[in-house]
């Protein structure tokens, strides 16, 4: 493996949004770091934070967010520190945003082929012929069928994945080292999400662009990612490549994401998560997952974890990882289910 | 009538068929939603309804819950027909028998009644008017899905969504329905609360019996849960089969592609997984010949023409040769 270059590094990150029940504390203390042409997935459930991490790497956090402190290197500066007007270089330009709903991201009242034309006349300086042509390639780039008859069409004739389809393309008409994409499959059918996830694929091998992903379908995840970040309430809680993750899982927030989805085979019962995540106005003291895991120890409920190195790509926020914590296996059921995969794969 | 069989059919819904009328512009569209669908619900049983969206698999769990008049066809619940006029008597035995878990916990949950209203209600209009009776049954109810009895003075927006589809369910099993109709009652849900519900719904349909059809488009869900499985696609009905048997041998190109498109979460071969390309309209020539759903296999119907079935039973044999 060669070192590849590091495009985007968060230090650090702490987000709060300041209501009337006190300071949410969304984002406390994340860090990651995103190489040329990779793919991340952040994963975690709603709330955790991965949407306003994200969102604070775009610099569209609502108005009563305040970032505490960290810093977002990019391109040899810190986008923390930008003014607006300097952001307006970069966002949308050099980082590209996906949402998760299609519709509501694009102009109902406009049409198709003109909002993504748009982007040649307003950042490029392009004449409205030369904006058309370069909108009708990138069109068929992105698998638009007859782009010529589409130009002309309105949002509302299009199903849910020829939208995301266009949405993808005026991200990328930019031509951005960075895109990110915030649950773009989530809202669509499992064929269409297939032949969309195919479609990023492939624009990060011809583009190399770098890719963050964001979803809670550890499917997905499985399909896309280079490297993995578990998110759990404001934090990363354990990283590591989607080897790492899927076949040598370290933390129990882990081991409760990968039982709690029903596999292919067996009937047993799902291993539920008991409890909900913890109220982001008073986070715990200690572990924020302590409450719900059944290998809580009482430093948990004390200190928070540090993150313990497993192996040079893959660390974990635990507890169980120290030294002096008494040995834990992961439940059975993983443990089966991971058998089960490398049996699959024909490595054992 | 009294015929013993091992396994009674509760539902038997035949060629059902529900048309919408559409009206673009000047133009008038016929939507065929449901078009000609026969299947069987077995008492205690869970029928898993999947596919696309705009397949007509809510539409169908609707028309049976005669929310919508069915443009033809007919459904038998317990041996009665719900279809035809709809009459007071008729509606009483609708609701008496047949209740619904919706997908949306925060739409479907009236944000000014209380959880005990809510779940209730069903109680109040099946005319049992004891105020005591009636909060003895809810307070029941709640611990059955989860709850507490102090819960039942809160309003819907006081609880997470797991909490609020609990309330669903709770005020779907109440009034001992013999048939529950689920649609996407978890696809709302984060992935931790949705293994919660999923095995509420498990223990609920073990400890009362109940029949449940499933509706849902992940796959992975429907298997899980469903005792048989039917594949819906553009209104038809493609394939209905036992679920481990749907997954180990899908017989329609449309249910291969279904199954190809799901993403598993092992990075080991998911990465290299292509998955298959299915399109409606050249796949199949029913020019010439009628396509009809055909037993290939024990329990196991697909939708084809008669050439069809025979590739299909041709390509079943070369697999148990190779096996």
């Amino acid at each position: 493996m060669t070192a590849r270059e590091t495009v985007l590094e968060v230090t650090d990150l702490h987000v709060s949004f300041k209501s009337i029940a006190g300071k949410v504390q969304a984002v406390r203390g994340v860090n990651f770091s995103l190489k040329k042409g990779e793919t991340i997935a952040i994963v975690g459930e709603s709330g955790s934070g991965k949407s306003v991490s994200i969102r604070t790497i775009m610099g569209i956090l609502s108005k009563n967010a305040v970032i505490e402190r960290g810093s977002i290197l990019y391109d040899n500066q810190d986008l923390v520190t930008l003014t607006e007007k300097q952001y307006e270089e970069i966002r949308g330009k050099k980082i590209g945003l996906i949402f998760q709903d299609p519709l509501s991201s694009l102009n109902p009242l406009m049409k198709i082929g003109r909002q993504i034309a748009e982007v040649y006349t307003e950042n490029y300086g392009m004449s409205n012929a030369e904006a058309r042509q370069k909108a009708l390639e990138i069109m068929a780039d992105v698998g638009i069928p007859e782009p010529e008859i589409r130009y002309n069409q309105y949002p509302f004739q299009f199903s849910g994945g020829m939208r995301q389809r266009i949405v993808i393309a005026i991200a990328l008409a930019n031509d951005p080292d960075i895109l990110i994409c915030d649950e773009p499959t989530t809202a669509l059918d499992v064929t269409v999400q297939a032949r969309i996830l195919q479609l990023i694929k492939k624009i990060r091998d011809t583009r190399g662009v770098s890719i963050i992903f964001i979803t809670h379908d550890l499917g997905v995840v499985a399909n896309i990612a280079d490297r993995v970040y578990v998110m759990y309430a404001g934090r990363i809680v354990e990283q590591g490549t989607c080897e790492d993750i899927f076949l040598d899982p370290r933390h129990p927030y882990t081991w409760a994401l990968l039982t709690s989805i029903p596999d292919m085979k067996s009937r047993e019962p799902l291993a539920a998560i008991p409890g909900t995540p913890p109220n982001m106005v008073h986070p715990p003291k200690g572990d924020a997952f302590a409450a719900r895991n059944r290998y809580a120890m009482k430093i948990d409920l004390d200190e928070q974890p540090p993150m313990f190195r497993v192996s040079d790509t893959h660390y974990a926020a635990t507890w169980l990882l120290h030294p002096d914590a008494p040995p834990c296996e992961p439940p059975q059921a993983l443990k089966d289910r991971i058998t089960e995969m490398k049996r699959e794969a024909g490595v054992l | 009538m009294n015929r013993q069989e091992e396994r009674e059919v509760l539902l038997n819904v035949e060629h059902l068929c529900m048309h919408f009328h559409a009206k673009a512009g000047r133009r008038k569209t016929l939507v065929k939603a449901v078009d000609d669908v026969s299947f069987q619900v077995y008492r205690s049983e869970t029928f898993g309804l999947v596919g696309e969206s705009g397949c007509g698999k809510t539409t169908t769990g609707r028309t049976i819950l005669r929310l919508y008049t069915p443009t033809s066809g007919n459904i038998e619940f317990d041996g009665r027909s719900l279809t035809g006029k709809m009459t007071k008597e008729l509606q009483s035995y609708l609701t008496e028998h047949i209740t619904c878990i919706f997908q949306d916990p925060i739409d479907s949950l009236n944000p000014r009644m209380t959880v005990r209203e809510i779940i209730g209600e069903g109680l109040f209009v099946r005319g049992i008017h004891d105020r005591a009776e009636i909060d003895r049954r809810v307070f029941e109810v709640l611990e059955k899905v989860g709850l507490t009895k102090e819960h039942a003075n809160r309003y819907p927006h006081e609880f997470s969504g797991g909490q609020r589809q609990r309330i669903g369910i709770a005020r779907a099993i109440i009034v001992n329905p013999s048939m529950v109709i689920a649609d996407e009652p978890v696809s709302a849900l984060d992935v931790s609360v949705q293994a919660q519900v999923i095995n509420l719904l498990n223990d609920l349909k073990r400890e009362y019996g109940l029949t449940i059809i499933f509706v849902a488009h992940n796959l992975s869900v429907v298997k899980y849960f469903s005792d048989r499985i039917g594949v819906m696609y553009r209104g038809k009905l493609l394939e209905v089969a036992r679920s481990d048997d749907l997954y180990e041998h899908p017989i329609h190109p449309y249910t291969k592609l279904l199954l190809s498109a799901i993403p598993m979460p092992n990075p080991l071969i998911e990465k290299e997984r292509e998955s298959l390309v299915y399109d409606v309209k050249t796949a199949h020539d029913y020019s010439t010949e009628q396509p009809h759903m055909v037993e290939i296999l024990p329990e196991h119907f697909v939708y084809g023409s008669e050439s069809e079935i025979l590739r299909y039973r041709r390509e079943l044999k070369g697999d148990a040769l190779c096996c």
